[in-house]
């Protein structure tokens, strides 16, 4: 909090790929993350190759290497269970430095990492370059159900508060001398977990009362319209495009 | 902390007041803003709340609802802009009736700010909150963001339109919450407890903002200095019925009645002794 309204995520800019409307850039991670996951595991330059062009990317935006390494590492628990498949999966087997391997699994794990790793990559790129705001602009842009966007704003507009409300009632009940330290004490956490929600259910209600109040009638009005120009579609698109390149290749090879 | 600098100046020269401050409850020759007959309504578990209330407001009038808790306040306010209907009595806003037919016109007219800022501030940035209202009535493109900034501007908040309301102090929610209502120009604004959990300048300057908008008011509170500092008619909302409508310092200084209403006035704070400003 207090740094402006930037989430943590966002790295403010002025970078050409910062400056894209964020429906295009929307657009072009999703489809490559799409074309990648399409390309076949065994076509191991393939991958080489997207991440060549995620790099391109991440110096365009002037992200730095080491941010977007370290924010990599949110990928751990996912990339903790690709390791798990060489060892449990059934098939033919190798043996790699005394391990009997299986082979499957060892495709199988490939496969998971490197485009979970690309996956994440992109996304990570995209979360640094456009802020949460203009992200919900975009998925309205693109058409997402209203109701999910306006379920993504009242989030981001609530987590704050709701945070705020669940310190406040940790603070409340330290100063009366509790201290959660055991499955004894789970007890009285699942109370205050049920008292927040409640709480935070009331909120809603009067949350929804003061927005039919101002005349909602079940659609938000849009109130910031985003456009794109043919070049910014193109500038987008380009990154997707060049990786749909390297997936043909990637079959007809 | 800014004021709405130059606006303070020309406050104790004001239009509100004057012009109807004598005329406690009555509201001849001025256009009515609101007018609130007979109504009674009970909530579906039967409890009933208001056992019919009449009262007018003249345009331009700043008028307090005062009452103790639980006589009836936030179900009269939600009566206002037909958020609850379906009892006795009815309630016309400068001469329409509330009711289903009118339901969008109505709740353009009668703004309610509600009493926690964080549930009335729903939208991401102070702006889209501003225009939520507007854009609802289908406001759009150089038009809304002129009403945006014009509503912004009245509470001295232009400044802060593209944060999120979470980011503002207690006092700054408060007055965009105000500029939401402020920028739909309704007939009439209606206030729940606009002094509540606000530090002594933020109050005041809640209240300098108050004085300098040319909208007529209805302000619900339990803080009768704040009430005889802004409004110079009240009525007493006592167990659902209007039991005293007059001029707030009469009132106020009427020890019987408050006594009997639960309403009590700060240590040491004589309503006598004070002297309007204007």
């Amino acid at each position: 909090m207090g740094a402006g309204h930037a989430h943590r995520l966002y790295r403010h800019g002025h970078s050409p790929v910062h400056a894209l409307p964020p429906h295009t850039k929307l657009a072009a991670a999703f489809a490559f993350v799409v074309v990648v996951v399409s390309t076949p595991r065994e076509a191991m330059w393939a991958f080489a190759l997207y991440a060549v062009l995620l790099a391109v990317v991440a110096r365009q935006a002037r992200v730095p290497a080491g941010v977007l390494l370290k924010r990599l590492l949110i990928e751990i628990p996912f990339v903790a269970f690709a390791v798990l498949m060489p060892f449990v999966a059934e098939g033919e087997r190798v043996d790699v430095l005394g391990l009997s391997l299986s082979v499957n699994g060892l495709w199988g794990a490939w496969n998971v990492l490197a485009k979970g790793t690309l996956g994440v990559a992109a996304s990570v790129l995209l979360a640094s370059t456009t802020e949460l705001r203009e992200l919900l602009l975009g998925l309205q842009r693109l058409k997402l159900p209203p109701l999910l966007v306006q379920i993504a704003s009242f989030m981001i507009r609530y987590g704050d508060v709701i945070t705020d409300e669940m310190r406040r009632m940790r603070i409340a009940r330290e100063s009366r001398g509790f201290e959660a330290s055991g499955v004894r004490h789970w007890g009285v956490l699942a109370k205050s977990a049920g008292a927040l929600f409640i709480r935070s259910y009331e909120r809603g209600e009067r949350v929804h009362l003061a927005m039919v109040s101002r005349g909602y009638a079940g659609s938000m009005p849009v109130i910031d319209e985003v456009t794109a120009s043919r070049a910014q579609w193109s500038y987008a698109l380009a990154l997707p495009f060049a990786a749909l390149a390297v997936c043909l290749l990637g079959w007809t090879l | 902390m800014e004021t709405p600098g130059g606006k303070t100046g020309e406050l104790s020269a004001g239009k509100h007041g004057e012009a109807t401050a004598g005329a406690a409850g009555g509201t001849d020759g001025v256009p009515v803003s609101l007018e609130v007959s007979g109504l009674a309504f009970a909530y579906p578990d039967g409890h009933q709340a208001l056992f019919g209330v009449d009262f007018g407001i003249g345009r331009g009038e700043r008028v307090a609802l005062l009452g103790p808790n639980g006589a009836g306040k936030t179900t009269l306010v939600l009566h206002l802009n037909g958020i609850l209907t379906g009892g006795a009595g009815t309630v016309t806003v400068a001469g329409l009736p509330v009711g289903k037919r009118h339901m969008a016109e109505i709740r353009r007219k009668v703004g309610i700010v509600f009493q926690d800022p964080d549930d009335q501030l729903f939208m991401p940035t102070v702006r889209e909150d501003v225009a939520f209202g507007p854009a609802a009535a289908g406001m759009k493109g150089a038009e809304l963001e002129e009403r945006v900034h014009a509503a912004l501007e009245q509470v001295g908040m232009a400044a802060f339109a593209d944060r999120p309301p979470h980011h503002l102090s207690f006092g700054q929610r408060r007055r965009v919450a105000v500029a939401t209502v402020l920028a739909m120009e309704p007939e009439i604004l209606v206030l729940d407890e606009p002094s509540s959990n606000l530090d002594p300048a933020s109050r005041r300057e809640l209240a300098d903002i108050l004085r300098s908008l040319d909208v007529t008011v209805l302000m619900v509170t339990h803080d009768l200095p704040y009430a005889l500092e802004l409004c110079p008619r009240s009525l007493v909302l006592s167990d659902g019925v209007i039991v005293a409508d007059g001029r707030t310092g009469d009132l106020l200084s009427d020890e019987e009645l408050m006594r009997t209403h639960r309403l009590e006035l700060p240590f040491g704070f004589d309503p006598r002794s004070v002297t309007m400003g204007a």
